[in-house]
């Protein structure tokens, strides 16, 4: 068989592939359709380009497939066509940019009045806090962290009192809200990352990252941990829930704040202090008695 | 007046490039400078030892660091079948635990770019062809060639004995992000790591020596006649990967001490405050972004690196085999330029999800994507190499096919990387694996096994044989583009890389079937690798000699005095050259290519243009 026929079918069967791939995008779930948009004039752009270049390669393959009798053309250069196609391939290029940019822009900018919230990663597994009514959250430190205190929250920041901890791996959120995810981690790179929100950055230690997206479909999505970050790297999922605004209230009411929990550990520690110096007295009694 | 005016036309007629053929056939018009140096003193061995050992012919240590970067290479490959089972059916071979899966993909990562690609084309097709291509007898600093050759061997030996560590060798991802590189959770944090970046720094050393040589030689030790836009491409593209890596390089090496420090004595440059497993580390205050720019600010390069000696190997191939000059040389060789400067100033496409400021993204995806300009250029010169052409059929022309076809795939979906915010939801995911392993794993393999099949009679004086060499690649492009093009739809479904094991994820339990498929055809791909071992080895026995200059080359490296040529080159006297090595179906002359030796008295009724 002509080496240029089983070319040409790769170049054929690459554009049925794409055709009638089954395997394409998960349904978007958020506002960054204009990425899969961008991603489609890409496909146009440059998958015609791919198949024009190959097209023209087979072409010649056929056409001047070895001769003993043919001569081949002498002609080092050709100035204008060269420069025709330098112009051609920097326009092709800026179109492909321009929405690109256009997009980051957007990407970067975060809209006013987006929810914040913090997700917190580790090797492996993520929890969430968000601002409490006061609509901000308080300052965290790494060295902070512990049983009592799980998110490192400033005890003297007084906008982390109200803060609402959500120590679980699945997070709701409101539907046609957007989110300003401020990522951080405790330990190495992590990625909290939705498919369906096609949004994505790393979680970075020392550091708090930031990425925004506006859900716009209710149901319940999976979390993946998009950068690598050791043996357990691919077990690092979590979840996300997107409801409409009354049942995202309802839930929101039942979480617990900063304060409730330290309001719970000072209970705790009471019960505690009493018990000791119950078994205190009740050692000394048996001193005594003895 | 009129004798200064005769002197000077004396002078003018004296240069080849102030004549055209009208102007008769007196000696002066095959006049060339002559040379401003003496010839270098070689050192020639007599010893098993000073000959096939430590040797310091450059063409030997160019085999020597092929045959090294192909071991490598096959160790790779033995990782890559291992991952694919791994991937493709999970849970078959329950050897393979997630800490092994991830010491795999490390491991293939960091041998198939730095161990296997680099060390082949700049260490093997660099050693062997620069000093041919140029009219060189050998390298200028032969001795310092042999220690970076045997510094790279030390550099494999160190990175091979990882395996054999407690704990094993790194399982950090061939970025070794910090900080868990070095920490307990990433396989291999203990000895593994350490070894790897001590092989690296050594890898950069020898690899610093040898480039010397590269650049040095093509600077100052071209024959006569030889100028820089008279150079095959080839050598033009291993050259400015040299330069490339000269400048990259070192960031690598730093990034390794300064790693190196955090893991042994407690430093932190890489490390901020870390909590873990409930205790705070003694770390504080690094930046693992730091570390992220000094190691794409190399691996950037190094992508470029791969792909220029390639660029610039396939175009002498296609030009060859074609029977037509390159189309359009000096874009060719500006390109090869522009490309390389310009990858100095793309590094941070890799990061656009890393946590770096966002607004660097506006500026690197601009360069990113004004690379592609330069980058197009060459592709279109190719095809236009081919058109109007005589293209022989043979399995090298096929090998330059296939690297087209794989390369413009590559090259397009870089343009969705690159271009920032295109790039949010594909990176991390297969997309970005299909993507570069098409344009720099798949299309550069395409260019060695071509540059294999063509230069074997030079090297042993004997011609692979053609039919199995037409199985090995449709068997190696139809298997390996089975591979790669699927595998950028499973990125489109949001599948994240380095993951041991999907579950049941619902999006992924749809793409079991292409997982399966994509294995089945890497072990294909990886066991046809095994029909060139066999074609080498059947060539070496019984294959049928080579006829001097097989391939009716024009490049000086065919124009030796003995084929496959001694130490030394070029016999009693080096070469002269006289024009580009392009000139191939001048109108006019006798046969369809006209050497670079060839003088311009020899060929005066022809229509040469002069180069």
């Amino acid at each position: 068989m002509h080496a240029g026929i089983i070319f040409f079918l790769v170049i054929l069967g690459s554009i049925l592939f794409h055709i009638f791939t089954p395997w394409y995008w998960t349904d978007i779930a958020s506002n960054w359709k204009g990425m899969d948009d961008t991603i489609t004039l890409t496909f146009w752009v440059g998958g015609g380009v791919f198949v024009a270049v190959c097209l023209f390669m087979i072409y010649c393959v056929f056409k001047y497939s070895y001769k003993e009798d043919r001569k081949a053309e002498y002609k080092p250069e050709d100035k204008k066509l060269e420069k025709i196609l330098t112009v051609a391939t920097t326009l092709g290029v800026a179109a492909l940019l321009a929405p690109g940019l256009i997009i980051w822009n957007q990407y970067v900018n975060v809209p006013k009045n987006s929810i914040e919230i913090d997700v917190m990663a580790w090797q492996w597994g993520w929890q969430y806090r968000l601002p409490g009514n006061d609509g901000k959250l308080g300052t965290t430190k790494v060295v902070n962290i512990n049983d009592d205190n799980p998110f490192g929250i400033n005890l003297d920041d007084p906008y982390g009192r109200d803060d609402v901890m959500v120590q679980s791996d699945i997070i709701n959120l409101e539907n046609n809200r957007p989110v300003k995810i401020l990522l951080r981690s405790v330990d190495v790179l992590h990625n909290w990352y939705v498919p369906q929100f096609r949004a994505k950055m790393d979680a970075v230690p020392g550091v708090v990252t930031y990425y925004w997206f506006e859900p716009n479909k209710v149901g319940e999505y999976e979390v993946l941990c998009a950068e690598y970050c050791g043996v357990g790297h691919y077990a690092m999922r979590g979840g996300v829930e997107v409801q409409d605004p009354n049942s995202y209230q309802e839930w929101l009411g039942e979480q617990e704040t900063f304060s409730d929990l330290l309001a719970k550990q000072n209970k705790e520690i009471e019960t505690k202090k009493v018990a000791k110096n119950n078994s205190n007295i009740e050692k000394v009694i048996y001193k005594e008695e003895k | 007046m009129s004798d200064e005016y005769e002197n000077k036309s004396g002078y003018q007629a004296q240069s080849s490039e102030a004549l055209t053929g009208s102007a008769g056939s007196t000696p002066d018009m095959d006049y060339v400078r002559p040379a401003e140096l003496p010839e270098q003193d070689l050192y020639h061995g007599h010893t098993f030892l000073t000959k096939w050992v430590f040797c310091q012919d450059a063409k030997v240590i160019g085999v020597q660091y092929f045959l090294t970067a192909v071991f490598t290479g096959i160790v790779g490959l033995i990782l890559s079948w291992l991952m694919r089972l791994q991937l493709g059916f999970p849970g078959l071979a329950g050897f393979i635990t997630a800490e092994h899966y991830y010491q795999f993909v490390t491991m293939h990562g960091m041998i198939m770019v730095v161990y296997f690609l680099t060390a082949l084309f700049l260490g093997g097709f660099g050693n062997y062809l620069i000093p041919l291509m140029v009219g060189a007898r050998d390298m200028v600093f032969p001795y310092v060639n042999m220690l970076s050759f045997w510094m790279f061997f030390v550099a494999v030996a160190i990175l091979m004995a990882s395996f054999f560590v407690p704990g094993g060798p790194t399982g950090a991802g061939w970025t070794l992000y910090p900080p868990q590189t070095i920490l307990e959770g990433t396989p291999g944090s203990g000895m593994g790591i350490l070894l790897m970046l001590v092989s690296l720094a050594l890898f950069v050393i020898g690899f610093t020596m040898g480039g010397l040589n590269y650049m040095i030689t093509v600077l100052q030790a071209r024959t006569r006649g030889m100028t820089l836009m008279r150079m095959p491409l080839t050598v033009w593209g291993i050259f400015t990967a040299t330069v490339l890596a000269m400048l990259a390089f070192p960031a690598l090496l730093v990034s390794a001490i300064m790693m190196t420090l955090d893991k042994v004595i407690g430093t932190s440059f890489f490390m901020p405050t870390i909590l873990k497993a409930g205790e705070v580390l003694e770390y504080g205050g690094g930046s693992p972004i730091l570390f992220q720019h000094l190691f794409w600010f190399f691996g950037h390069p190094e992508v470029y690196i791969v792909a220029l000696p390639a660029f610039g190997i396939v175009s002498d191939l296609i030009s060859v085999h074609a029977r037509k000059n390159i189309f359009g040389y000096r874009m060719m060789v500006w390109a090869i330029v522009g490309i390389g400067a310009l990858s100095f100033f793309v590094w941070a496409h890799h990061m656009y999800v890393s946590g770096m400021n966002p607004w660097f993204g506006f500026f690197f995806a601009t360069t990113t994507l004004i690379i592609a300009v330069p980058t197009a250029m060459k592709v279109y010169n190719w095809i236009l190499t081919l058109w109007r052409g005589n293209i022989r059929i043979n399995t090298v022309m096929l090998w330059c096919l296939g690297f087209i076809v794989t390369f413009v795939n590559g090259g397009i979906t870089g343009i969705f990387l690159g271009n920032v915010s295109v790039d949010v939801p594909l990176s991390d995911t297969y997309f970005v694996v299909a993507h570069f392993h098409m344009v720099m794993g798949i299309a550069p393999v395409m260019v060695i096994m071509g540059a294999v099949y063509h230069w074997f009679p030079l090297i042993t004086g004997r011609l692979l044989n053609e039919t199995l060499g037409k199985w090995h690649f449709w068997a190696t492009f139809l298997g390996a583009y089975s591979i790669y093009f699927p595998m950028h739809y499973l990125g489109f479904i949001g599948v994240p890389r380095r993951y041991y094991e999907m579950y049941d994820s619902p999006y992924m339990t749809s793409a079991v079937g292409m997982n399966e498929f994509i294995s089945l055809a890497a072990f294909l791909v990886g066991a046809a690798q095994f029909i060139l071992i066999f074609n080498i080895i059947k060539t070496l026995k019984t294959g049928k000699p080579a006829p001097k200059n097989p391939w009716k080359a024009n490049s000086l490296e065919w124009h030796t005095s003995t084929q496959p040529p001694e130490h030394g080159n070029f016999g009693e006297r080096l070469p002269v050259v006289h024009r580009w090595p392009y000139d191939f179906s001048v109108p006019g002359a006798k046969d369809d290519f006209i050497p670079q030796t060839t003088p311009p008295s020899e060929v005066v009724h022809t229509k040469v243009e002069k180069t």
